[in-house]
């Protein structure tokens, strides 16, 4: 496809999305009113941002919505350092992955947030919990694609390197480190999503701090329109997070060829 | 000094184990002397174990039996006097076609400057110096593997193992490289010893032409090719005695007996 029919390709679609966004937005505002759905189960778009102000000037919602995402972003970062480096561990490895093999698929198959009651009982309501869950839940999907990814490698380019003499250390780093760079990346978005979900639990559980807390606030409220601010500003935070994880694969992996969009 | 041995096996064999404890002969008391400067051409069946003797000259494998020697020592594990190139490029996606050059240089720690050198002037010769900075999803296959054969001499190795480097490329492109591969070897002066299926490819390229048996692999015929200009496969192709060696070199290996019908 020549270059001019890809923006023209995309320009549509970017019209197209805009113009869904529009129409979203005004049946959340209209639409309830029209079905006499009661506010109580949908408030109106209006409400909600009538809603977000409130809790903006006295509920704390910056300071709530600050605490979540400083804990998305330690529990995201080292869940992902942790999950890293064990793969490239296990990687190079293959007798401690044997051995561990059977320990981490269970510890995979375990859902991580149902940790979060455990963490919360041994460390208070304190943000440790929510961030040790969400370490927990980015660990994996991160290690897993770097094993892989150091297992794949093609073994005629390992022995490219060691029929030129490469040490271990210059066949990682010249060849199985940068080769598991695109699957690591993937890992990360996968993982920068999960790490909200990790965090969220976690505040739901147990503590007063954090937009899992208000979540479970408005519940407790019945304030319809604060459990909607709380989520669309949950949406931000990982929206944020998969952002910056994007914009650094971008720089990372710019060698690649621009692959077909995908939006995801 | 024309009758230095540059590349030598001495009776080699290599046993594979295998799954329920039998082990696979792949080669048998294989003997060959390649002498300075000069190409060979390795031809046999698939599977005859021609790869499983270029993995010993690079010392990536060791022999069950016998010995590998090149410039004269014995082969003990990866050296810098051979460097092989494969049938895939194996260029590395994340680095430039020019940092792809200086790959093999830059793990022997040749300093930055001087590696940048010999792959600039490399490039040049190859025709690829406007490509330096080019990402490798970015050239055509043919390109691609001419960067493989810059990277493969940038080490300078006396020996090059070619295991049929071109057979991926489409016929028009092979015969330039061919063309290429034979004048760079031939002002290299280096010697090499190439595994190819293509009859032609070998009897054009070589000094030499080797016949392999089906396995266990055991050198079966040796043809010296006597038509001039090894470093003009273009015009040899033209040699009216060509046409004699495939043939020759087609009896050997049994194409066209067996596949011929029955009548």
């Amino acid at each position: 496809m020549s270059a001019a029919s890809q923006t023209s390709l995309a320009r549509r679609g970017t019209a197209w999305s805009l113009l869904l966004l529009v129409i979203f937005l005004a049946a959340w505002e209209w639409g309830p009113g029209l079905l006499r759905i009661p506010s109580f189960i949908i408030p109106p778009l209006s409400a909600v941002a009538k809603e977000a102000v409130r809790m903006w000037e006295v509920s704390g919602l910056l300071k709530h919505t600050s605490i979540t995402a400083a804990e998305v972003l330690v529990g995201f970062v080292i869940g992902s350092l942790m999950g890293a480096v064990m793969g490239y561990l296990l990687g190079m490895s293959p007798t401690a992955e044997i051995a561990l093999s059977p320990y981490i698929l269970a510890l995979q198959i375990a859902p991580k947030v149902a940790f979060a009651p455990l963490f919360i009982l041994w460390m208070g309501f304190t943000v440790y919990p929510k961030i040790l869950v969400a370490i927990l839940i980015v660990f994996f999907p991160v290690m897993v694609n770097v094993l892989t990814a150091v297992r794949t490698v093609d073994p005629d380019l390992i022995n490219l390197a060691r029929a030129f003499k490469a040490s271990r250390a210059q066949i990682f780093w010249k060849i199985e480190f940068p080769a598991s760079l695109p699957p690591l990346f993937a890992g990360l978005r996968i993982g920068s999503t999960l790490a909200v979900v990790g965090v969220v639990v976690g505040e739901l559980v147990g503590g007063n701090m954090g937009l899992g807390y208000l979540l479970s606030f408005g519940e407790g409220q019945a304030n319809t329109a604060m459990v909607f601010v709380a989520i669309v500003m949950l949406t931000i935070v990982g929206g944020i997070a998969y952002g910056l994880v994007i914009l650094l694969e971008q720089r990372v992996l710019h060698y690649l060829p621009k692959r077909v969009h995908t939006g995801f | 000094m024309p009758d230095l041995i540059r590349l030598e096996y001495r009776n080699v064999t290599m046993r594979f184990s295998q799954d329920g404890g039998r082990s696979l002969t792949a080669v048998q008391g294989v003997s060959i002397a390649v002498r300075d400067g000069e190409v060979v051409s390795l031809i046999g069946p698939s599977g005859c174990g021609k790869s499983t003797l270029l993995n010993i000259g690079s010392g990536l494998a060791a022999p069950s039996e016998g010995e590998a020697f090149v410039d004269g020592e014995r082969v003990e594990g990866p050296n810098a006097h051979v460097a092989f190139m494969l049938q895939k490029d194996l260029l590395l996606p994340w680095r430039t076609v020019v940092e792809n050059v200086m790959f093999g240089v830059e793990i022997q720690g040749v300093a930055a400057a001087e590696r940048r050198r010999r792959a600039q002037a490399l490039l040049e010769n190859l025709k690829l110096a406007e490509f330096s900075n080019h990402y490798p999803h970015q050239l055509s296959g043919g390109m691609r593997q001419r960067v493989a054969l810059a990277r493969t001499l940038a080490v300078d190795p006396t020996v090059l193992l070619l295991d049929e480097p071109f057979s991926a490329v489409d016929a028009q492109t092979r015969i330039t490289l061919q063309q290429e591969l034979a004048q760079t070897l031939k002002r290299a002066g280096k010697t090499a010893l190439l595994i190819t299926h293509d009859l032609l490819e070998a009897v054009t390229l070589s000094d030499r032409v080797l016949v392999m048996s089906r396995r266990p692999g055991k050198i079966i015929d040796e043809i010296a090719i006597e038509i001039p200009g090894r470093d003009d496969p273009l015009t040899r192709r033209h040699n009216a005695r060509i046409t004699g060696y495939v043939n020759r070199l087609m009896d050997q290996l049994g194409i066209g007996t067996e596949a011929r019908v029955p009548a």
